[in-house]
């Protein structure tokens, strides 16, 4: 076969790249090269340098090193069936364009994946060793994220989180009934025996480093996962069931939600009609409650229909308002953080900025409008000084009054 | 400027600081008339990027004489924090803001807690406004390669909305320490040697170099990175504004990436189509329906579609791979010289014809033609699963309780994976139906292998149909 030029490598190897939804480039630690004969810094933030038309930040070169894969998973586009072309890049040459996309402020560094040639095992030298000339030869300061192949001998992924910021593991499928069915060559224990061991290895470094300052750094971004939406029967109280026992066991810095997207030669096992992209924005809405705003997993559920799944209309913490109205109203010059983070419309800012406003006077309705979005969509739910819902809040109507107008559904493009 | 020794009441006061960001000038200057209890209205500020529109704006330059019993001024940390973002900001106003603001500090000490009181408001707004174009500098500065004597120097060209550049300099310099580069912008120049930093006048982008090599690389991976099969426009837009598009090589491509991308995602739907219907309610139909399937590049090659056949509620069912050339010519499975290698050996095993019922995993033959030749080809993975919807139909229908696959293609069709044949035969596997499924080698294999090593694969295979004979005397 001709060989392919760079170009041409570059955009098959990025193709088959894009379906990791993950280009966090913050979260480690600080460092510049100030002083080092090498390039690149990392200030915490991380930087999000272009934005596709899709909405996904491009913030790190995300490239496969080769896209030949021995696994036949049905919902990757690079399985082994595929009538995909395939491609591969040297280390070097993945050095090399990291180099040079970085010197020209394009990039703040590598995400690193790759499909598995020869052995799992290979495949995760192949790509420590990208990361190793990048740090060693060139003392590349910037940001490396390294997908790690679960199946992979042990002490290379140990290997792989002294050189990368930060380490991920894909448990691809909600369900284990899903992982059998659809990445048959895949096994769910042995991806969770890998992200424990990650754990183990984030946690004793991090120990380390408090008793002794020269300790090897691991993985200081620690370690996040993905999960395919919509391509088995999981519902969205079961992700998110999934999702806070993942942040639990693991200690998960993020857990990336896919919605599954048609693939070109997509396999006949999966289902044509994609999940509403809607569907993946409430479950990262859902994740933020957990997070953010000290939901427990049982209380992001109860949001949830009797179907198991969150409302496409509304946001899952106005489903949850709509369903407890009991907690509601909450007064603003009183009630405690927690409670005024429940409030539909009232972000963890606005609330900072409510509870440091109210410690001067008594605040009004029109106080809360200027540090919120819409007052009008809130007000059911708040009492001010000024302001009480008296009949509002027991109206059997109030979800339309507070749900966004209808604007038919969402677009589907080939219904 | 000399301080006015006999002070009118009202006298106006006009200050001009050194530059739009001169934070430490506008400080002294505030901190002056703050104790010379000069109120807000008093005052106009200029920079050399703020002149005041106001012809007959009064005052003349000087600054007042602090009264003799004058408080010391008074600031939160708040404030100075945020005052240093805001001054950055373009809009001429700033300055009188932050005089305002800070007037009003000296009788309410906790004013900027008060983060719903308009003031403190907007000076929020600006420090925020100020924020963002500090980091979209950052992220959409786009250096370009000068080759010279000297060796390489990166020169970027950008147009920040607000005075950021000098503040932003401290950045770049710790990220590209080794390297020699230079930012170009309508309000000033950074130049970086790897030692030092140099400011420079205003510049235009003639100045900076109008490509480098690197950029169609770059531009290659922005256009494969991109999903078309969920386009997001506004997302896109809301945190890349078309302002900037000007000066980032990739933004060129972004029209034709939206307009491509619907057609992008109904040819991946459309290759993918697969809505079969109802399933046929009897074998007769699913012969009449694969004839019409051309849900395939097989099914639309114009031969003849291969229906399986045998006895409807049999025990057994054997799947092959495709008809061949023989079997597409009868428009019977197992006629060529496969099917009669396999009927010998099942009369061997004891596996009577009226037990067994013969199909295909592809229903239609795939070849080349090679003169009047037709050479058989093996079906890809995605022709197998496209065609299993039939297999399973015809399974449904016949209900075996055991199934025989004839090679890896069958077994592909049945399992839903690929597997080694070598491996996985002489073992049973549990179907979903809880029929049991054993694999063996294809009879043609057997044609194909060299005369010496194929007596052992016959032996192999032999025994392998003794075992499914036994099993489905068990059964």
């Amino acid at each position: 076969m001709q060989q392919l030029s760079v170009l041409e490598r570059l955009e098959i190897l990025a193709d088959a790249a894009k379906y990791d939804a993950s280009c966090a480039s913050s979260g480690t630690t600080k460092r510049n090269s100030t002083g080092g004969k090498g390039i690149g810094s990392t200030e915490g933030m991380g930087i999000c340098h272009a934005y596709a038309p899709d909405g996904r930040c491009i913030s790190l070169l995300k490239i496969l090193l080769t896209n030949h894969c021995v696994f036949d998973c049905h919902y990757c586009v690079n399985r082994k069936s595929s009538n995909t072309r395939r491609a591969r890049f040297s280390p070097q040459e993945v050095v090399d364009l990291t180099l040079s996309f970085y010197r020209r402020n394009y990039i703040e560094g590598l995400f690193l994946s790759s499909g598995i040639v020869k052995s799992s095992s290979h495949t995760m030298e192949q790509m420590i060793e990208v990361a190793r000339i990048l740090r060693e030869e060139h003392d590349f300061r910037g940001y490396i994220h390294l997908k790690t192949i679960p199946e992979a001998d042990p002490g290379l992924v140990a290997q792989a989180g002294l050189h990368a910021d930060r380490v991920s593991i894909n448990v691809e499928l909600p369900t284990v009934a899903g992982l059998t069915r659809l990445a048959p060559d895949k096994s769910a224990p042995q991806i969770e025996g890998a992200m424990g061991s990650l754990k183990d290895a984030i946690v004793e470094a991090k120990d380390a480093r408090k008793r002794f300052r020269h300790a090897p750094k691991f993985a200081p971004g620690g370690q996040s996962t993905q999960m395919i939406v919509g391509a088995d029967a999981a519902t969205d109280a079961d992700i998110v069931g999934r999702a806070s026992t993942l942040y639990d066991r693991f200690s998960l810095r993020r857990v990336y939600y896919s919605a599954f997207s048609p693939i070109p030669d997509a396999s006949a096992v999966l289902p044509l009609k994609r999940p509403p992209l809607m569907r993946e924005h409430r479950l990262y809405q859902s994740d933020w409650l957990m997070r953010f705003y000290g939901y427990a997993p049982h209380e992001v559920q109860q949001a949830a229909g009797s179907d198991g799944m969150l409302p496409l209309d509304i946001d899952p913490k106005l489903a949850w308002a709509l369903r407890f109205r009991g907690d509601f109203p909450v007064d603003v010059n009183r009630a405690p953080r927690e409670k005024l983070l429940r409030v539909p419309g009232l972000g963890v800012n606005a609330v900072n900025a409510l509870i440091a406003a109210r410690r001067q006077r008594r605040l009004h309705l029109a106080d809360v409008g200027k540090l919120t979005v819409s007052i009008a969509k809130m007000r059911p739910f708040i009492v001010t000084e000024d302001w009480r819902p008296v009949l509002l809040a027991d109206r059997a109507d109030l979800r339309s009054l507070v749900a966004p107008a209808a604007r038919g559904e969402q677009l589907e493009l080939f219904a | 400027m000399t301080p006015s020794r006999d002070l009118p009441l009202a006298e106006a006061f006009r200050i001009s600081l050194a530059a739009p960001d001169d934070f430490d000038g506008w400080r002294d200057a505030a901190r002056r008339m703050i104790c010379a209890d000069v109120s807000p209205d008093r005052v106009t500020w200029e920079s050399p990027a703020d002149q005041s529109a106001d012809l007959f704006s009064r005052g003349n330059g000087r600054l007042p004489s602090p009264l003799v019993d004058a408080p010391q001024p008074r600031a939160s940390r708040d404030f100075l924090q945020l005052a240093q973002s805001v001054i950055l900001h373009s809009d001429t106003e700033r300055f009188s803001l932050l005089y305002r603001t800070l007037w009003r500090l000296q009788s309410l000490p906790r004013l900027m807690e008060d983060k719903a009181d308009s003031d403190v408001r907007r000076m929020e707004d600006f420090a925020r406004q100020v924020r963002r174009d500090i980091h979209k500098m950052r992220a959409f500065v786009r250096f370009r390669i000068l080759e010279s004597g000297t060796g390489e120097h990166y020169v970027a060209w950008f147009e920040p909305e607000h005075h950021i550049l000098r503040a932003n300099a401290g950045f770049f310099t710790r990220r590209f320490t080794a390297m020699r580069w230079s930012i170009l912008t309508p309000r000033g120049t950074l130049h970086w040697d790897g030692e030092a930093l140099q400011e420079g006048p205003p510049a235009t982008r003639a100045d900076a170099p109008s490509g480098d090599p690197v950029e169609a690389l770059w531009r290659g991976y922005f256009a494969s990175i991109f999903n078309p099969a969920r386009l997001k426009v506004g997302a896109m837009l809301k945190e890349m504004p078309r302002k900037y598009w000007k000066n980032m090589p990739e933004a060129a491509l972004i029209p034709d990436l939206i307009a491509g991308a619907q057609a992008r995602e109904a040819q991946m739907v459309k290759a993918g189509e697969q809505s079969f219907g109802e399933r046929p309610p009897n074998l007769d139909a699913i012969g009449a329906a694969i004839q019409a399937c051309r849900r395939c590049e097989i099914g639309c090659n114009g031969t003849r579609a291969v229906m399986g056949e045998g006895p409807v509620a049999g025990p057994l069912m054997i799947v092959g791979e495709q008809p061949g050339d023989t079997e597409e010519a009868q428009g019977r499975p197992f006629v060529g010289p496969a099917g009669q290698l396999l009927r010998t050996h099942l009369e061997t095993a004891g596996i009577a014809d009226n037990q067994a019922y013969v199909t295909n995993a592809v229903k239609h033959f795939k070849f080349v033609a090679q003169g009047k030749r037709r050479l058989h080809q093996t079906p890809t993975a995605r022709e197998i699963d496209m065609c299993r919807w039939w297999l399973e139909s015809e399974r449904m229908l016949v209900q075996p309780r055991l199934v025989l696959a004839l090679g890896a293609s069958a077994a592909r069709s049945l399992l839903g994976k690929t597997v080694s044949v070598q491996k996985v035969r002489g073992q049973p596997h549990v179907l979903d139906d809880g029929s049991e499924l054993w694999i063996t080698t294809h009879p043609s294999y057997l044609l194909r292998l060299p005369e010496q090593s194929r007596a052992a694969e016959e032996v192999k295979f032999a025994n392998d149909l003794r075992t499914v004979a036994t099993r489905l005397s068990e059964l």
